[in-house]
Formats: structure tokens, sequence, C-alpha cells
């Protein structure tokens, strides 16, 4: 064992480096989670509820995506209308 | 003024009493007074730890509902006339830490102490977030292990947010690490976290690292804060911990694998 142990040393390291890299992931994921405003949902709801009252869009027709970048906070709506208003205009 | 000091971690099994038994004992030793509250009504630990189980009388929650005074409750270690414990209750549940009970008997225990050292429950729930409500400084104990500096990270977003400090728009918990259960030789083979790559994820303010050492055990079973233990290397460990907090610079102890020499290393022991 002793002998072989002396060998093996050279050769990359074990398990911690994987833990460690699963670790920075979920920890980045976590963090992006916590700092996003808690008013998020429901200004996903009331913007459905007013491109609904003009347009009938689906119910997953509005994404709302919040980003933190180094200097500023993004937040980007994406509206998916459906195929039928564009061939009427 | 007492300073308000939280051992929290979010997992439970991390060290947590054992340090908050530890570094109440320290601060104590060095001619603060202080006191260490148990937080984990139901479930209480800190008295054993201590050594003190068989003179407990009143709690903490009997204190709260005014059953008792704060001078019934303390218990006063028989080893530094500095330290008084403060047990949680046994029976009741966990719903009796109200935000202004827990408020009020931390400003009485303000005028007569220098340090408040409260040891949370494991988990996010009412016990946890009471420990840590009053906080002025946290000390987030972490193993090197994936489950438990994920758990600390949740925590550090508990305290930056959920605490009086955060409500109020005061300055910030001041927030250290303190690494339990390292073993130097297992980082050195890849197989366990290292200091750097936690402090890599968790960036905190390191206030020491304590190694996996079987003084922890035996202090637990002798009801004695391993801190006592001047020959171990977690006793050590906990008394630099204890000087950094206090604002020594000091070096990290044990931190590397004792060196190993050629012989020993091929063949073995």
């Amino acid at each position: 064992m002793g002998l072989l142990d002396y060998f093996r040393s050279s050769q990359p390291k074990g398990s911690a480096n994987v833990a460690k890299e699963r670790l920075q992931i979920l920890v980045a994921h976590d963090r992006a989670e916590r700092h996003r405003p808690s008013y998020l949902p429901n200004l996903q709801r009331e913007i459905l509820e007013v491109i609904r009252k003009y347009v009938d869009v689906d119910m997953n027709a509005v994404s709302v995506n919040y980003e933190q970048e180094e200097t500023h906070e993004v937040l980007e709506l994406n509206i998916v209308l459906p195929d039928t208003v564009r061939n009427r205009a | 003024m007492a300073r308000i000091i939280v051992i929290t971690s979010g997992k439970g099994g991390v060290g947590k009493t054992t340090t908050a038994a530890a570094l109440a004992m320290g601060l104590a030793q060095r001619g603060s007074r202080t006191a260490v509250i148990d937080f984990d009504v139901g479930l209480r630990n800190l008295d054993l730890i201590m050594g003190c189980e068989r003179r407990v009388v009143y709690d903490f929650v009997n204190v709260i509902n005014h059953e008792a005074n704060l001078n019934q409750a303390l218990i006063r270690d028989k080893r530094c006339d500095n330290l008084y414990v403060l047990p949680a209750s046994q029976t009741r549940d966990k719903d009796a830490l109200t935000k202004e009970g827990v408020g009020r008997v931390l400003d009485e225990l303000s005028q007569g102490f220098d340090f408040i050292v409260c040891d949370s429950p494991a988990g996010i729930e009412h016990g946890a977030t009471m420990a840590m409500y009053y906080a002025d400084d946290a000390v987030v104990v972490t193993n090197p292990e994936v489950s438990s500096v994920r758990d600390s990270d949740r925590m550090l977003g508990i305290l930056a947010s959920k605490s009086r400090r955060a409500e109020s728009n005061e300055e910030p918990i001041r927030e250290f690490l303190l690494l339990t259960r390292y073993d130097a030789t297992r980082v050195d083979n890849g197989e366990m976290l290292s200091v750097k790559d936690v402090q890599d994820i968790l960036s905190l303010n390191l206030l020491g690292v304590i190694p996996e050492s079987k003084a922890v055990l035996n202090a637990s079973n002798a009801g004695v804060p391993v801190i006592l233990d001047r020959e171990s290397d977690a006793g050590l460990a906990y008394g630099d911990a204890v000087g950094r907090y206090l604002g020594e610079d000091l070096p990290h102890r044990f931190v590397n694998a004792e060196k190993k020499g050629f012989f020993s290393r091929l063949f073995g022991g």
C-alpha cells in the first residue's frame, strides 16, 4: 500500500475538486435565487393580465428574467404574441 | 452594553454547541463577563457540554414567561467566575421564544455582561432565527463538506436579511467562519475541501480552523469545554480563535498535515 500510495500521489487530486466545483455552481445558483426581488411573480401575473385585455395570449406567454450584473440589474421581459396577431397586421 | 454573538450553521452536528461552550469559556477566562444561552428549546444540550446539567433549576423560557428572574436561572460556572449558562427549556415547544421575550432577556443580560454567546439550534426555523435576530456578530460553524458549506451559505443569506440589524438598516452583522472537524491529511490527499476551497466559496473572515480531534468527544464525555484541554490540538485551536475574535493577529495552526518522512510514506504508516 505504502509504496503504491507514494507513486500515486503525483496523480490528479481526488474528490475534493469535484466537491468544490459542485458547490461553486450550487452556491451561485442559490444566491441568484435569493437576490431575486420578491415582487417578480406578481409582476409577471399583472403584466399577463394587461396583455390579455388586448391580445389572447397563452398563460406562459410572458417570461420575466432577473439578472444581476456587476454594476446593475437587468430585468428582462419576454412576451410571445400568437401568430394570428401578426397575420392580422 | 454586551456584544451578542450567535453561533450558527444551518446544518446540525457540525459543532455549534462545542464551539459555543469553548468560545464562551475562552472569553470568560480572558476576563470578560460572559453569558452563554442555549436556544435549542426542547433539545437542550449546552448544559451537558458545560457540565452543569444537574444544576438546572429554571431555564430561558421560565425567564421569558416571568416565572423566574434571570439571577435564578443563570448557572455560574464552577471553573470560571466570569461565566454563566442560561439553559434551554427541555419541555416546552419552541414557539415559547418570542421576539419580544428574547429581546427583553438579552437587554437585561446586556446590563451586566460583556459578551452574550447564543448557541443556535440547527435548521432555519424559529429557534435558529431567534438566536441570530439580535446578534452583533455571527460565527458560522462549517465542516469541510458539501452540505455543510451549502447550508452555511444559506445561513449567511438569512443573517443578511432577517436580523434586527438588517431590518433597521444598521451596520450588518460581522460574520466569521469557523471551520471544524478539519483533517489536514485528507485535505493533502485531495479527499477533503481545504480552508482555501471553503474560503473561495463563502469568502468570510476566518476565525479559526479546528482540527478533527479525539479531544472533542473526550471533553463532551466529561462535561468540560474542550478549550480547557490545553494539551489538545482542538483546545489550542479554540484558544487561538478566541484571540482572533478579540483582535489578535495569530497564524493558523493545524491546517497543514504533519510532514511524513520519505520512508514512512514509502512503507505506509
